[in-house]
Parts: C-alpha cells; structure tokens; sequence
C-alpha cells in the first residue's frame, strides 16, 4: 500500500515511544507510547496521577523526555520548546486554557503568530477578517472584536479551539475540555470534534467520563501509574474492561492499616448544602475510624471539606460534635472545637514556607505554648520536635525555613502542625499527593497509628488505592452530591470509579 | 522492590547557629557599621558636631518620624501599607488647634490629638479589611482626604497660642540633653521590638505577612490582625502630631508634608521587606538614627534641603542593593 501521508489514516500522524520522564522521586512517565491517528479521535484514560497531564506537556515541548522517541509522519522530531510543537502543528485546548482576558478574540487567536502589513505592524483588517473565517468554520457565533473577559466559558473554549486551528494544527489535544461546560455546550463541543475529524485531524481527548469518551472516541489508549497499560479501538471495548484496565493493579503497596475498634460518633453531618459547590452531605464519623473520600477532581470534596473549618460558609446544615451542636464560622473556631483540615495546597495554604519550621509547626498552638500572649521559643521547640520526630521529619535543624525541604518533608511539617493542636477530628486532603514513596509510607504509617489511638480521620483521596488500602469506609462524591457510601465487600475499585464517573449501567467487570 | 528505609527516630537539632553568628551576619549588623561610619565622618566634617547639644537637637530630626515607623513596620511586615501617616498628624493637629481655641487645656488637647490618629486608622483599617480595598489605594485616598480636611478648617491661616506646658512634649527635657521626645522613641522602641519579637502577636504579624491565606487556615484572625495594624499607626501619627505641633507651637494645614515617604524609607532601610514578610526593630531603630545622623551632619555642612533628599535616596538605594549585588556576585563564582 503507498504511503499518502496525510490522508492515510491507518498510519499515525504522531506516534510515541518508549517516553521516560523522570522527576526527583518520580517516575511519571515509565516507558509509554501513544499513537494519534488522521480524522480520528483517541481517548486517553487513566486515573489522576496516571501521567496523563505529563504526556500533553512532552507533546507540546513543555517537558523533555529522558529516554524515548516521538515520531512525526515516521520521523524523529524533538520539541525543545512550545513554540517548536507549535509550529510542528501540534496544539493543546488545556483544562485551564491559558487565554488574554484583556486582549479581543481576535487578537488571542492570533497572538504570536498575527498577519502583518508592509511595513511589519499587525494587519488589523486582515486578523479580523481570518478570525472571522475560523469562527465561522466551527460555527461560532462570536464577534471576533469583543473582549475575552466578557466572554462565557464555553465561548472561551471555542476561541482557544479557534487558535489551535489558526496556527494550522495537525494534532489537537483536548484535556478534560468538558470539565466546566454545561450539557447544550458540550454538544456543541461534540459537533465541533466532529468538524475537526472530518478535517483529518488527529485528536488526543483526555476524559474522565465514560459516557462522552464512548461517544467521540474511535481508539483508546490506557495508562497506570506512568506505565503504558493498553490501546485499542473503542468498538472492540466494554466500559468494565477500560474501568479494570484503569484500576486493574494489584493493591501491591503496603498499606500499614489495622483493624480498628470503631467508637462512639465524635462527628455528625447533616444536609450540609451550599448554593454552588455541594449538596445535602450528611455523614457520621466514629471515633478511630478513616473514612476515605473519594471522587474526581471537582465532585466538591475540598469546598465541602473547607465549609466543615468555617472557610466557606454551607448555606444549611447542622455539625455535631459528640453530642453538641458546634457552629464554626472561622478555622481558629474550628481548632477550638477539634477539628482540623490539612489544606491540599501546600505551598499556598498548608506552610508559610519562608518561615522556619519550628514556627509553622507551633502557629495554630501559640495559645498552648506561650505564657500570657508572650512567645516561650524552648517550649515552642519542644512542640516542633515531638511532633516532627514522629513523623520522622528529615531536616538539617528545627530553624531552618520550610520551603527548603522536599515536598515530602514539607507535607510532616504541615501534618505535624495540624496534629500539634490535638484535634479529635483531622482532614487530610490528599495528604500523599506529589510526595516520594519514603514520605507516602511514613504519613500512611502515622495516620493509622494516630486512628488506633482514637483520632478520627477524613481522608481525601483521588487515589484509588490510597481509599483502598487506608480506610474503614469510603463515600464517594460526584457533582457535589454523595453519589455513595461503600463498605465492606461492596468497596472495590471497579465501584469507586464507577460512582464517581457516574456509570450506571452494570457492565460486566 | 525498593526497601523502605526503617525508621528510626533522628533527633534533629533546634538551631544550628549560634545567636553571636546570626547577629553578625545580619542586616542590622551591615547598618549598624553605616552608622557609625557616618558617625565618623561627620565628627571630622564638622568641628561642632562633637557636642552633647548639638547631638541631642540633631535627634528631632529622626523621633518623630521613628515613632510612626515603628507601627509602619509591623504594618509592611504584615503585607500592607499606609501612606496617610503624614495627612493624620495635619488633621490631628487642626483638631487639637480646635479644642485649643475652645478653651480646653494640655491634657484635652493631647487626648484629641491622639484620639484622632487613632480613629484615622480605625477608618484605614476597616476599608482595607472590610472591603478587601488594596491598601496602598486606600490609604493615598486617605492622604488626600484628611489633610485636605485641615485646609478647608484652615485655609491659609494658621491655629497659635498652644497653652505653655503644651510646649513640654516637643521641647522640653528629661534630664541634662535627653529631650522627652527621646525618651517617647526609647520607650516605644523597646514596646514595639517586644510586641513584635516576644510575642504571639508579633508571630501572627509574620504570618500574614509572609502568606496571608497560610495564617487563616492555621486560625489566626488575619483582618483582626491588620485592623490592629492600622490604629496603632494612626495612634503613633496622632502621638507625633502631639510632638510636631507641641515643637513647632502652631499648627498649619502643610505641617509634615512629605513625611509618610521618609517614614516608609526609614522602615525599608532598617531591612523591612517592602513586599512584607521580613523585618525588626532594632533594624528601624538603627535607620532612624543613621537618618538623623545624615540629616544633621549635611545641616552643619551648610548643605541644601534638596540635596539632602538626594542623599537620602542615594542611601537607601545603595544600601538596598549592595548586598543583593554581592550576593549575585558570589552566586555567580
């Protein structure tokens, strides 16, 4: 069969081999491959931390791989840089398009890379009239003057679509491009594939949702934990073999869990609601118990979790603690009545990373270790030093500033911190997330002698395993509703993703 | 399959500096060597400079200002800023002028004064956290706001006849060539380097600093703590609106013009990060004097207003971007 090139769509446009990349403690990309075909569209799936996000970012020069090969029409290319897989005509619809509020529609499609007069100034006339042309190609109806900040999302998202056309883009990659569109809009967005295939472009669709993936997509392409897992075409796949290949691994970490002895309630939740984030929670927590909550990123768990500390304000519902009906309106209320939350975002809202560690570990217990509002260093040390050491903190000394450890460490102090003021209740939002191994065994390991002692853990995960292997329950969340409770035998991974992708067909597994 | 390193337990040490060693090599270390520096120079400058009472006129040039700055540094390590500070003591001073010309005596006027910085700050205070208000905008609203106040009270005329003990707080003297006004900035040193070093108070002041969003999650009460920030300010600018129009014995709507800029210059010259986070007291207090000494010492040179400013500018600069330089230079080796 001759070689066309373009047209052939049994010959990928852009294949990857082999790709290694490697961070400090991380494989994240563990000899993978990928292949994008001509006019069609292939899924890429894999949990959060799959190395999905890091396979887009090698494909648009924004990460070198360490070893492996990426092949364009059969040859070997290299992107050192953005601009480099741009102009190989490859082009990415990012979850958080990086777009110009300030600047027309006209100009963010063709910033960069605008026509231009005789005399090398931007051809306003010209720029408009072929942002004009795109639009209309894809069907939009938006006014290529207009200002993006006055623009909805979904229109935002056909500008960015826009752009990648303008620059004459062979491979599209769309990373969770449905994520904040609503149900008419991504329809549209749906045709708008469409268009694109019938272009014979080759296109990368990222996704968590099973339905939309079973809807656009003609190939699949797995990864688990930075490993290639399988591909193949969509026609020849049910929902349940993608879900086991997804998850399909052996739980073979240690996870340092006992069997714990469940006490009296020490946390009840009931119809917590907030007018946007979430809906009706209500739960109960015993004492030693870890409850696992799980779902994609979005379900609302973070905003529900911060409404908890008094960050947000829920618009109904009532907390008891024990017995007592506790109002908290401010996270210093919250340490008051025992309950704490280890904020996901480290560097933002857990640590104050110029200031040493002793100081971040004793900040919500000044109360304990001063005397009369004035500061006593040698019991603030005191604190810092039980605390980290059994963690098993590694630092050259309590003063030092925290951002001058590894993450792993940072997250121990920020633990340490939470711990230092002997909460009842601890939140932990995913507290392994972006830390080395070593790190992740040490707060498993704490964490579950904690809950042996009697502690009650809230543990936010979106790692399958992490639920898996830490908790006595888990409640799975889904559009800021609880979608289920799962315990015992009805506790598997197949169901985890399954309530939180929201499929309810009962595809063989 | 990788072994997880056992654990066992590390002691880790509290600090692995000595206090000797931290003093050294710090910015109030550097500043400190200025100082006396210019000390020396001055002395060989002038022949009158070495002289108890020239020395003890050549602090008004820095005590008052000194005792705003002090507040203003908790204020910039905190992450804000306020630049009416100059505007509070011109209306502080017309309110006092008022309650001047209404009869009452020493003690009402003194009150007013501080009454009035204290409720300017209020004002600041609660426009920043209140209204999430940026609070370099407000507060250069607020520069224009309150002194303009004091022109519409005073057009071009001037408040005079302040009651005779009035004149003790910017004239008179503790002891031999103490002034009281050195005795007011000794005294607040040593209150505001406690409040901001020895206390939970102080801790929180570097918290919302360094990472305002960090300190609420850890339940420090980060608006109570800028608020706080604000009076005391405006309450250091009504005390030195006592003292200015107390040493001047009149009150005009131009009094300290121009004054909130050599505040903030003093604070970021005693090492204050003027993007918040860093910073002491002894530092500021150091700045003070080494301002003051610059002043005095180009005074007795018969050296003209203006270029003073320049050589002001000229120090802070040098000093701000000396050691970066060095450090860049070393970094490169």
């Amino acid at each position: 069969m001759a070689r066309t090139g373009l047209a052939d769509p049994m010959q990928p446009v852009l294949r990857l081999d082999g790709i290694v990349k490697q961070f400090p403690g991380v494989r994240a990309l563990d000899g993978v491959q990928l292949a994008l075909y001509p006019g069609q569209v292939t899924a890429l799936i894999g949990e959060n931390g799959a190395g999905k996000s890091t396979i887009v970012k090698t494909l648009t020069g924004i990460y070198q791989p360490d070893e492996g090969q990426i092949l364009l029409d059969g040859q070997p290319v290299r992107f050192p840089t953005a601009q480099a897989a741009g102009d190989a005509g490859i082009t990415a619809i990012h979850q958080e398009t990086v777009l110009f509020d300030e600047l027309s529609v006209a100009e963010n499609i063709f910033i960069g890379h605008a026509p231009r007069t005789r005399f090398g100034l931007i051809d306003k006339a010209e720029m408009r009239r072929r942002a004009r042309e795109i639009l209309d190609s894809i069907g939009a109806t938006i006014d290529p003057d207009v200002r993006l900040r006055d623009l909805g999302i979904a229109s935002k998202h056909l500008v960015a679509i826009s752009r990648a056309l303008s620059i004459d883009a062979r491979v599209v990659i769309m990373d969770e491009p449905t994520a904040a569109l609503s149900h008419k809009e991504i329809e549209e967005l749906y045709e708008l594939v469409e268009t694109l295939k019938a272009q014979g472009k080759a296109i990368l669709f990222i996704s968590h949702k099973f339905d939309e993936i079973f809807r656009i997509a003609d190939r699949y392409t797995v990864f688990r934990d930075g490993q290639f897992v399988g591909e193949g075409l969509m026609a020849d796949v049910t929902e349940g073999e993608l879900v086991q290949m997804m998850v399909g691994r052996s739980v073979d970490q240690i996870f340092p869990k006992r069997k714990a002895v469940l006490g009296n309630p020490v946390l009840q939740v009931v119809g917590y609601s907030h007018p946007t984030e979430f809906d009706s929670i209500g739960f109960t927590l015993r004492r030693g118990e870890i409850l696992g909550f799980y779902g994609l990123v979005g379900a609302g768990r973070s905003e529900f979790m911060q409404s908890l500390i008094g960050i947000t304000k829920p618009s109904k519902g009532v907390c008891k603690m024990g017995d007592d009906i506790v109002i908290i309106r401010s996270p210093a209320e919250a340490i008051e009545a025992g309950i704490v939350y280890v904020p996901e975002d480290r560097g933002k809202q857990g640590a104050i990373t110029a200031m040493p560690i002793f100081q971040n570990v004793t900040l919500p217990s000044l109360g304990k270790t001063s005397r009369n509002g004035f500061l006593q260093m040698a019991e603030e040390f005191k604190l810092a030093r039980e605390y980290t050491q059994r963690l098993d903190l590694r630092a050259a000394s309590l003063d030092v500033p925290v951002g001058s450890l590894s993450g792993g460490n940072q997250q121990k102090v920020v633990i340490a911190k939470w711990l230092a003021t002997q909460p009842k209740v601890i939140i932990l939002d995913e507290p392994t997330k972006g830390i080395d191994i070593g790190s992740k065994a040490a707060v498993h390991d704490f964490m579950s002698e904690l809950a042996a002692q009697g502690l009650s853990v809230i543990m936010v995960s979106s790692e399958i395993p992490e639920i898996m292997g830490m908790s006595d329950r888990a409640i799975v969340m889904r559009e800021g509703r609880i979608a289920a409770e799962l315990e015992g035998d009805d506790l598997s991974p197949e169901t985890l993703v399954r309530h939180a992708a929201g499929i309810t067909s009962e595809a063989a597994a | 399959m990788t072994m997880v390193d056992h654990i066992k337990t590390r002691v880790i040490p509290d600090r692995l500096t000595t206090p000797t060693e931290r003093i050294l090599k710090s910015w109030e270390a550097l500043l400190l060597l200025v100082a006396v520096g210019i000390f020396i120079l001055n002395s060989f400058a002038s022949p009158y400079f070495l002289n108890a009472w020239n020395l003890s006129d050549a602090t008004f040039n820095f005590t008052e200002k000194a005792m705003i700055a002090f507040a203003m540094a908790l204020l910039i390590i905190a992450g804000e800023i306020d630049l009416s500070v100059a505007s509070i003591i011109a209306l502080a001073s017309t309110v006092m002028g008022l309650v001047m010309q209404a009869g009452f005596g020493t003690p009402v006027i003194v009150l007013a004064g501080l009454v009035t910085g204290l409720l300017c700050g209020v004002f600041n205070g609660v426009l920043v956290t209140r209204f999430n208000l940026p609070s370099i905008v407000v507060t250069i609203g607020t520069m224009s706001l309150f002194r303009g106040i004091s022109y519409i009270v005073l057009g071009d005329g001037a408040f005079r006849g302040y009651p005779s003990e009035f004149a003790w707080f910017g004239q008179g003297y503790a002891f031999w060539v103490i002034s009281v006004e050195m005795v007011i900035f000794a005294l607040l040193a040593v209150i505001y380097g406690v409040v901001l070093h020895k206390t939970n108070f102080g801790r929180a002041v570097y918290a919302v600093g360094n990472n305002a969003t960090a300190a609420m999650f850890s339940g420090i009460r980060v608006g109570r703590v800028k608020l706080t920030l604000f009076m005391l300010t405006g309450l250091m600018s009504g005390l030195a609106a006592v003292c200015l129009t107390s040493r001047l014995g009149s009150t005009r709507p131009s009094i300290a013009s121009g004054m909130e800029l050599e505040v903030v210059t003093m604070v970021v010259l005693g090492g204050v990060n003027i993007l918040g986070g860093s910073g002491t007291i002894p530092g500021v207090v150091i700045a003070a004097f080494v301002m003051g000494l610059v002043t005095f010492g180009l005074g007795l040179l018969n050296v003209p207003g203006i270029v003073m400013s320049i050589f002001i500018g000229a120090l802070l600069i040098g000093v701000i971007a000396l050691p970066r330089l060095f450090a860049r230079l070393k970094g490169r080796k």
